[in-house]
């Protein structure tokens, strides 16, 4: 989920040619890739053979335990790029990789006790279902569908454009294998999804979420071991060989520069610790169980396994840092995304040796098969968007007359669903094709301050605020997904640096890469200037409906 | 794993380490009902729109609801916890992230060995976490569930509407 520092762009496939011999990693990583592919597609034929219901596609029959969703939560949440990416800027920036690590993990806290349960209580497939509970359907309907499905894209786009990386940095595959890379991921996610729905979804994040603790409690261990379970000494090795010695431990390395460069990270932090509330395909997750109650273990469950696997990317980071050395890590890839495979063939044995190309190959399967899951996720709670938010309101008015069906609604949504993902995948694998050379690290705090200014004002006024209006929840989504999309056109990232996305011309009037400083408090403020400014005044009856419910589940789906 | 059949919810708790003792049985399984199709079971097989003229008289349940006694207790107990809780940690995390950027200097003073207090306090941002998870869920199984169960059972019985969406 974080990829953060994932540079896209500065990946060279050229990396295994200098490292060892490229066919043995190559061969390998290719058998264990397919290993999963196979396991994943069986689940998904085994999930697809039943009957498509509503329920059963967009919440794969709400019946799944704490611990499964849980690992199923963790597994939505640890991207291949937490996994590569944040021991990798802990490995190259030492304490300040670290800061991500925690902001990740803390926005947790936010999602326990101010979302998870009542968003269960009131809501039935979508984010959409809980901001329109007591609003006007129809506008609110569309806006949170829409905010949501334009996360839900960026997103998309980091995690496909980190695929492509990884394939370049594992089988050193160049333009035509990066391309096809992004293209099977692409297709592969649609399928998950269009055939599986969400019980395939939620069983490939378990097997993924399995996989990827097992790898990483592997390679910490190992670390440990090789410093005789002494961090002092761990931290000590991670300083002397990382080039810039004590400074390593404190903060200021990445982010000490300009007070600009400290206050985009004060926004990154803000994003993060907000952001994860008000992703649409964590929020989708709650719905895959019977209650409140089993919604709040799960969130439970995924913050022990979430917390282990940053404190052991910490482990990771600091082990590579010491163990191969920062400039080794550095030179490889500048972004310092190959620190882990780096690590993993170091503590195998070394290059060359088959414990050190067993244990490479074995991380880059783990990675790839986070990302697919990853993709399939976001696939899923998009279209559920679609299909269940922006379809079916269109639709309703449509056909309000006809007195259509509920049932055979619920039908049509499935349908449209289906096709949506076919359409998400399109997108993405277009939009992905294009940012191919991109850093997409901005694509990720993007989605995170998006996700945070357009969702979560709207959200958290619609549970808590009783004066909260219609207007006031259309403002709040717009309020904050048109200024964090503005910001982002307007700043260093996309014009006026090499590095940016139009490198050559200059249009950039903000400074901050990431847009949440200002963009979170525009949609709260939006959010309230809409319910001031309302004609109407907010239903009571309607409040005390998502009241009651939010906190006793009488009536829940 | 099929779990069609309405296997309670509460099954699994033999390997969950947030079991809960106190709660144990309270989970009447209500959740056993065929989830295939409940908007086909709408009373009546009211379409949506009749909901809407209709809601008179559910708003006015629900509102009595909301100023019972009962309801204020649970709603009390909740934010009592949730938002103070949440404001601290949010404190504590931007004091965090801000002390980084702002007193580098204290942040890289040493503490034990290479252990700085920027290290300590990023351990400590993992501990409050875990802490407050742990607190959290503590509070929410012995203050609130039962006591939102009653309510969620007499709100059943009285609108008749077990599941409205």
């Amino acid at each position: 989920m974080s990829e953060v520092g994932f540079n896209g762009g500065s990946l060279s496939g050229g990396y295994l040619a200098d490292a060892t011999g490229a066919g043995e990693h190559q061969g390998l990583a290719i058998v264990l890739f397919t290993l999963f592919v196979s396991v994943t597609l069986a689940i998904t034929a085994w999930a697809g053979r039943r009957r498509s219901s509503s329920v059963e596609f967009f919440a794969g029959g709400r019946l799944f335990t704490p611990m499964e969703n849980g690992l199923a939560i963790a597994g939505d949440y640890m991207s291949a790029a937490s996994f590569l990416g944040i021991s990798g800027l802990i490995a190259l920036f030492g304490y300040d990789g670290l800061l991500y690590s925690v902001g990740f993990f803390v926005a947790w806290l936010v999602v326990l006790m101010l979302v998870a349960e009542l968003v269960r209580n009131c809501g039935r497939y979508t984010l959409a279902d809980v901001l329109s509970a007591r609003m006007r359907q129809r506008p609110v309907r569309i806006a949170a569908g829409t905010s949501s499905v334009v996360v839900s894209i960026l997103y998309l786009v980091a995690q496909m454009v980190g695929a492509s990386s990884l394939v370049g940095l594992l089988l050193g595959g160049h333009g035509a294998a990066r391309t096809w890379t992004v293209i099977g991921v692409g297709a592969l996610m649609v399928f998950y999804v269009s055939f599986g729905g969400m019980r395939a979804t939620t069983w490939i994040q378990i097997v993924k979420t399995v996989l990827l603790i097992g790898g990483t409690i592997t390679l910490t261990v190992m670390v440990l071991v090789r410093f005789h379970g002494n961090p002092n000494s761990l931290l000590h090795a991670a300083a002397a060989n990382s080039g810039h010695g004590d400074a390593f431990l404190g903060p200021g390395l990445k982010y000490g520069g300009s007070w600009t460069s400290k206050l985009d990270f004060i926004s990154l932090g803000l994003a993060l610790v907000l952001g994860t509330a008000g992703l649409p395909h964590i929020l989708s997750r709650f719905y895959t169980v019977p209650t409140a109650r089993s919604a709040r273990r799960s969130v439970v469950w995924a913050i022990g396994l979430i917390g282990a696997f940053y404190l052991m990317t910490i482990v990771l980071g600091f082990g590579a840092a010491a163990v191969v050395g920062s400039d080794t890590v550095r030179s490889s890839n500048e972004a310092g995304n190959t620190a882990v495979p780096l690590l993993a063939e170091i503590l195998g044995g070394g290059a060359g040796t088959t414990g050190g190309t067993v244990l490479f190959a074995v991380v880059g399967a783990v990675a790839f098969a986070t990302i697919l899951a990853v993709v399939a996720g976001i696939t899923l709670a998009s279209s559920a968007s679609v299909a269940h938010d922006l379809y079916a309101t269109l639709r309703r008015r449509a056909t309000a007359d006809a007195a259509k069906e509920e049932g055979e609604m619920e039908e049509d949504e499935v349908r449209v669903a289906r096709f949506a993902a076919v359409g998400i995948g399109a997108a993405a694998i277009g939009i992905s094709l294009f940012a191919q050379d991109q850093n997409i690290a901005f694509l990720v705090g993007l989605a995170f301050a998006v996700a945070a200014s357009a969702n979560l004002p709207g959200l958290l006024y619609s549970l808590f605020w009783r004066r909260f209006t219609t207007r006031g929840a259309v403002w709040a989504i717009y309020g904050g997904l048109v200024p964090a999309l503005v910001l982002v056109i307007l700043s260093p990232v996309f014009s006026g640096r090499p590095d940016a996305l139009f490198p050559g011309v200059d249009f950039h009037l903000f400074p901050l890469e990431n847009p949440g400083l200002v963009s979170i408090p525009l949609g709260f403020l939006a959010g309230w200037l809409g319910t001031v400014l309302s004609p109407e005044d907010a239903d009571a009856g309607k409040y005390a409906e998502t009241e009651v419910r939010s906190l006793t589940g009488a009536g829940a789906a | 794993m099929d779990k069609q059949d309405g296997v309670d919810p509460g099954a699994l708790r033999m390997n969950d380490p947030w079991q809960d003792t106190a709660g144990a049985g309270l989970w009447i399984p209500d959740q056993t009902a065929p989830e295939a199709g409940p908007e086909r079971t709408r009373p009546e097989g009211a379409p949506r729109q009749d909901l809407e003229t209709g809601a008179v008289d559910r708003s006015a349940v629900y509102l009595e609801v909301q100023d019972s006694a009962a309801f204020q207790e649970v709603r009390a107990r909740y934010r009592g916890f949730a938002f103070p809780a949440v404001a601290a940690f949010l404190v504590w995390y931007l004091l965090y992230v801000v002390a980084a950027t702002a007193a580098p200097d204290l942040m890289a003073h040493h503490v034990a060995g290479d252990l700085n207090v920027a290290m300590v306090a990023g351990l400590a941002q993992f501990a409050t976490t875990f802490l407050l998870t742990w607190a959290y869920a503590r509070h929410a199984r012995l203050r609130r569930d039962r006591a939102a169960l009653d309510l969620r059972w007499s709100l059943a019985t009285r609108t008749g509407q077990e599941r409205v969406r």
